[in-house]
């Protein structure tokens, strides 16, 4: 790649051949896909419970929105604690969907019944009362007004959390907010957001959040066993789509200059490059990615409300990522998988208790702990996570040979870095 | 022989009434007015009631009060009047009003009841006021003068005037003097009287002279096709202004007779319903009709044949609001009693919107202190050392539950409390040192993994106390001389848990200055956090100041968690609500200067107040604007309020 950078005339090989972890993430990704469908209740033998297909295709979604998070904090550098807010905004664009049309066809059901045939008001006003009954109120706000369009909130899944981050990255980033402090102001943003969207006046049904997501309108007596797998494969797919586009964005001269503004900002910025328009790219893609997971993520959960915004669940996120190995794309989705699973498995009682004397540690209790002393560990002493590990492989498959810096200071390039 | 004096006492009770004094002269008055006592009408009675109140007799208040709580007999034979309990359907226990001596038992045949209706009974109790007005026991007095304000009515004003002369108490008399300038604004006979009245309250906030205002300036909606005139009339109104909808108004147009009604949509489809003939109504497809113009044009057809009541259609309504004027007159009082009372209503509005803006920033100043307390500790370990702390708002919980632990061990309040104090300081002391020198010294110059790895911690510590204390809030009182507040007036009163927080806030800044300005450590802190190497090279140990100055910051959080627990309740997730917020103010403060972080604190306090004043229902919304603006506030000044300029901006 050096070579082919330095002279600019060699042809290009396609990406997949230049980066072999897309061919190897694929074929993984390809394999459980089709081993789960295989054992599923909708498709296959039955062996997993439609629930658990629910709970891999969610977690296919967290892996894809812990490879956004991995874009802007492991390439960039920027620690973004509130990009759950992205993810949220997904989901509730197309929850609002999902949701007007399944009660649009309940009170035209109901309706169809009466003497005289409903009139266009008197359907809206139906959907209306059902939907916002709970706050109190029986009138659509206006962010409502294109509900009832799929390919409108469709594409508010990507604009809305696309717009959002445009907005706030360029406000950040102009006035050279960097660090923690840029980490702060996006935990302020989405604590905001979370605020705003407990209100009952906020329009989207405050902490009632929106519900009966997984009931795809018009497709009623499809079981959920088939539409979990159905969502599973769209979250597969979704997720191989990302960790391609992922991969093409990290690669080539863009992605070494992404890496230069993590590493030392000022000096790319002396360089003569426009440091904060690729850090607004960068973080408006993966606001991208993130709203996308979410529109897939929320169907197959059923239900959203205004605490999945809330600043801790974005610090999970890091957490994910920091476990799984920051700076490289397949370790944020190892990290994602293996701690929401583990994180399922423990908090959902399966894990057996530890019995210390008359003492019983009850995971559901201390499972939490236990996360957050292992991320201080991980933090402390394995800064390269999960991912890490392929490393300590690789380097007993060809031992290393080199390693010297190239020069006297502490962030000079090493000998390994510029071979690469 | 004992029982003899019994017996003797028993057989003079038991003998017939003969022992009544027909002569006394209060009998004599009464037999005067016999006929309306025993028959009294409403219209009458009057004078016989004021003959009886102002008789200066001793019993005239027994007769009255026995008259109004109809326990007053006249013998029929006879024609005297006694006073008289029921025992049963046949007997009464009679006295007699002279000297109030006992007749015994009488057969109810004898003697008549008088039955003094509702409004009679009243005017009686009007009379009885005066009595107790003017009653030798002090606590008597209070009584009716409480009874009046709670319950006033016209009758009260004449024997309240007269009392306020005769009355010595100074605070009953003032209490007098005021309930009598009240009622006369309400029941006052002239115009002036009530006028001069309203306006001798000029500067007062009083709720009960609101209270006497209010009805003087009701007013009621009426409508008139040409203009409006005479001194009654309030205001004009138009039609679809927030004070008269559209709707109120073309419905009291409808109630008046004025307009033909509206019909909601659901009550003209009930009525198309009603009209289906076959697959169609009035000619027009059923199917069709899915749309509010067809259906109000297979109304109109219906009305046109006469089977439904014709009704108003938009451009009729409009028509018909534009031809009305709608306008408001008062009803409540004489129009000039009623301007009167308005201009008073105003300006007690503008004293109290003044009040309530004192009162607001009482309580931002009271909300800045606590955010001040709260951030202090972020001020060393952010703002000084650099190093970001998200366990910090866990300290905060930890000093919290160290103040509950102590209250379990010692129920003493004040005495935990100050116990608890300084053992917050040390628990989270101990705590902010460990965790340095675990966690934070293998990080320094790596601010996002401190800040990852404390968030680690936050978590934990969290969940670590989730498991202890358990979910619910646990809490922490204030000893009982920090109960109640302090009362400026019926508006502004501040409580004084709040000024306990206030001054600890600023014993705190204080203690922060002489520490870091006036001791050895201050200095070696300062040079420290300016170049570390340089500060080893002078001899002093860069990694023990760190740990000392890690460790007074969480101490001090330890202490504002005692003081915020006071205040709010003790949950395990109460670090957690503040740390944003205390990052906030540390950042719009400036870092590095604690000035700024004081300035910080005031702006975030008072900004979340004013947004919450501009909408009081919802405490949500103004910390969604608060932070919105702090967002904004950052844009405009990354390095805060007070910036720190030269090399150590750079540090």
């Amino acid at each position: 790649m050096t070579d082919s950078t330095l002279t600019g005339t060699a042809p290009r090989q396609p990406l997949a051949l230049r980066f072999p972890a897309i061919l190897i993430f694929m074929a993984c990704l390809a394999l459980f896909t089709v081993g789960v469908t295989i054992l599923s209740e909708g498709f296959g033998i039955g062996v997993i419970s439609t629930s658990f297909v629910k709970t891999l295709g969610k977690t296919l979604c967290l892996c894809l929105v812990a490879l956004a998070m991995d874009l802007v904090w492991g390439y960039c550098g920027i620690l973004s604690l509130g990009h759950m807010a992205f993810f949220g905004l997904g989901g509730y664009a197309i929850g609002m969907w999902l949701m007007y049309e399944r009660t649009r066809l309940i009170v035209v059901e109901s309706m169809s019944a009466q003497a005289l045939p409903p009139t266009p008001e008197q359907i809206s006003d139906g959907i209306a009362s059902q939907i916002f009954g709970v706050v109190g109120a029986s009138e659509f706000p206006p962010i409502w007004a294109v509900a009832h369009s799929l390919p409108l909130q469709l594409a508010a899944v990507v604009l809305v959390p696309g717009l959002l981050a445009l907005v706030f990255g360029w406000f950040a980033f102009r006035s050279r907010v960097t660090g923690v402090y840029l980490s702060i102001l996006t935990q302020a943003m989405t604590l905001a957001l979370a605020l705003y969207l407990f209100q009952n006046d906020s329009g989207l049904r405050g902490n009632n959040g929106l519900s009966g997501l997984q009931n795809l309108p018009g497709l009623g007596n499809v079981p959920q066993s088939v539409v979990s797998v159905w969502f599973l494969w769209a979250s597969a797919l979704a997720l191989a789509l990302g960790f391609w586009l992922a991969t093409w964005v990290v690669s080539g001269k863009f992605g070494s200059v992404l890496r230069g503004i993590r590493d030392d900002e000022a000096r790319v910025r002396f360089l003569g490059y426009p440091v904060e328009a690729y850090k607004l790219f960068v973080f408006t893609l993966s606001a991208v990615i993130a709203g996308i997971a979410g529109a897939l993520y929320y169907p197959q959960a059923g239900i959203i409300n205004p605490a999945e915004l809330a600043p801790i669940a974005s610090i999970y996120l890091a957490v994910w990522v920091a476990i799984g190995g920051r700076g490289r794309l397949y370790g944020a989705v190892i990290g994602a998988a293996f701690v929401s699973l583990l994180s399922t498995w423990f908090t959902g009682g399966q894990a057996p208790d530890i019995v210390l004397g008359s003492w019983r540690i009850q995971w559901v209790d201390w499972w939490t702990v236990l996360l957050g002393v292992s991320f201080v560990a991980v933090t402390l002493f394995a800064p390269k996570g999960i991912g890490g590990l392929f490393d300590l492989l690789a380097d007993c498959l060809t031992p290393n040979r080199h390693g010297a810096d190239l020069g006297p200071d502490q962030g000079a390039l090493r000998e390994q870095e510029a071979d690469k | 022989m004992a029982r003899l004096p019994l017996i003797l006492a028993f057989l003079v009770a038991c003998l017939p009434a003969t022992a009544q004094q027909a002569d006394a002269p209060i009998q004599q008055l009464l037999q005067v007015h016999a006929d309306q006592l025993a028959k009294p009408s409403r219209t009458k009675v009057a004078p016989t009631i004021d003959a009886i109140a102002s008789s200066g007799l001793p019993e005239a208040q027994t007769v009255l009060r026995k008259w109004q709580d109809k326990e007053l007999w006249r013998n029929v034979e006879t024609g005297l009047f006694i006073w008289a309990e029921e025992i049963d359907r046949d007997t009464i226990r009679g006295f007699d009003f002279a000297g109030d001596t006992a007749l015994g038992e009488l057969p109810d045949d004898d003697y008549d009841q008088s039955k003094p209706n509702s409004g009679v009974r009243k005017m009686i109790g009007a009379a009885l006021v005066k009595f107790q007005l003017t009653a030798e026991d002090i606590a008597t007095r209070r009584t009716a003068i409480n009874n009046i304000e709670r319950d006033a009515e016209a009758s009260h004003l004449a024997p309240l005037r007269e009392a306020i002369e005769a009355e010595t108490s100074p605070t009953l008399k003032a209490r007098a003097e005021r309930l009598e300038r009240l009622l006369t604004i309400r029941f006052g006979e002239t115009e002036d009287e009530r006028i001069a009245a309203i306006e001798s309250f000029k500067g007062d906030l009083g709720v009960d002279l609101r209270g006497a205002l209010n009805p003087l300036v009701t007013t009621d909606l009426e409508a008139t096709e040409t203009e409006p005139e005479g001194p009654e009339v309030a205001r004009v109104l138009k039609p679809g202004s927030e004070a008269l909808t559209r709707e109120a108004a073309y419905d009291l147009l409808v109630t008046e007779g004025f307009a033909k009604p509206r019909i909601s949509r659901a009550d003209k489809a009930a009525a198309l319903v009603a009209n289906i003939d076959g697959e169609a109504v009035a000619g027009i497809q059923v199917a069709s009709l899915d749309t509010e113009d067809a259906r109000d044009m297979a109304y109109a057809k219906l009305a046109e044949q006469g089977t439904v009541d014709p009704v108003a259609t938009e451009a009729e309504i409009d028509e018909t609001l534009d031809r009305y004027t709608f306008y408001e007159i008062f009803t409540g009082a004489p129009p000039a009693v009623a301007m009167a009372a308005m201009d008073a209503l105003n300006g007690i509005e503008t004293r109290v919107a003044v009040n309530q803006a004192a009162d607001l920033a009482l309580d931002a100043i009271s909300l800045g202190s606590i955010y001040f307390l709260a951030a202090i500790g972020l001020a060393i370990t952010f703002g000084v050392m650099r190093v970001i702390n998200m366990a910090h708002g866990e300290f905060i919980m930890m000093g919290a539950y160290t103040g509950f632990v102590v209250q379990q061990i010692i129920p003493d309040q004040t005495l935990s409390v100050i116990l608890a104090i300084p053992l917050a300081f040390a628990v989270t002391f101990a705590a902010g040192v460990a965790m340095e020198r675990l966690v934070i010294r293998w990080l320094y110059h790596r601010p996002l993994e401190t800040l990852l790895a404390t968030f680690g911690i936050s978590i934990a510590l969290q969940q670590i106390a989730k498991n202890i204390f358990g979910t619910q809030a646990r809490p922490l009182t204030a000893p009982g001389w920090l109960d109640g507040s302090l009362v400026f007036n019926d508006i502004v009163s501040i409580s004084y848990i709040r000024i306990a927080i206030f001054v600890l806030a600023l014993l705190f800044l204080a203690l922060f200055l002489l520490v870091m300005n006036r001791t050895r450590l201050g200095l070696e802190v300062r040079a420290v956090t300016q170049n570390p190497r340089m500060a080893a090279s002078m001899g002093i140990n860069p990694d023990r100041i760190n740990m000392l100055t890690f460790g007074f910051g969480s101490g001090i959080a330890g202490i504002a968690g005692v003081a915020i627990g006071l205040y709010a309740k003790v949950t395990s997730e109460m670090g957690a609500d503040y740390i944003v917020q205390s990052f906030m103010t540390v950042v719009v403060g400036g870092v590095g200067n604690i000035w700024g972080t004081l300035l910080g604190a005031t702006l975030v306090g008072s900004l979340q107040k004013g947004i919450e004043w501009l909408n009081p229902s919802n405490t949500l919304a103004a910390q969604t604007y608060m932070i919105l603006f702090i967002i904004l506030f950052i844009q405009f000044r990354p390095r805060g309020i007070i910036a720190l300029k030269g090399r150590a901006a750079e540090a």
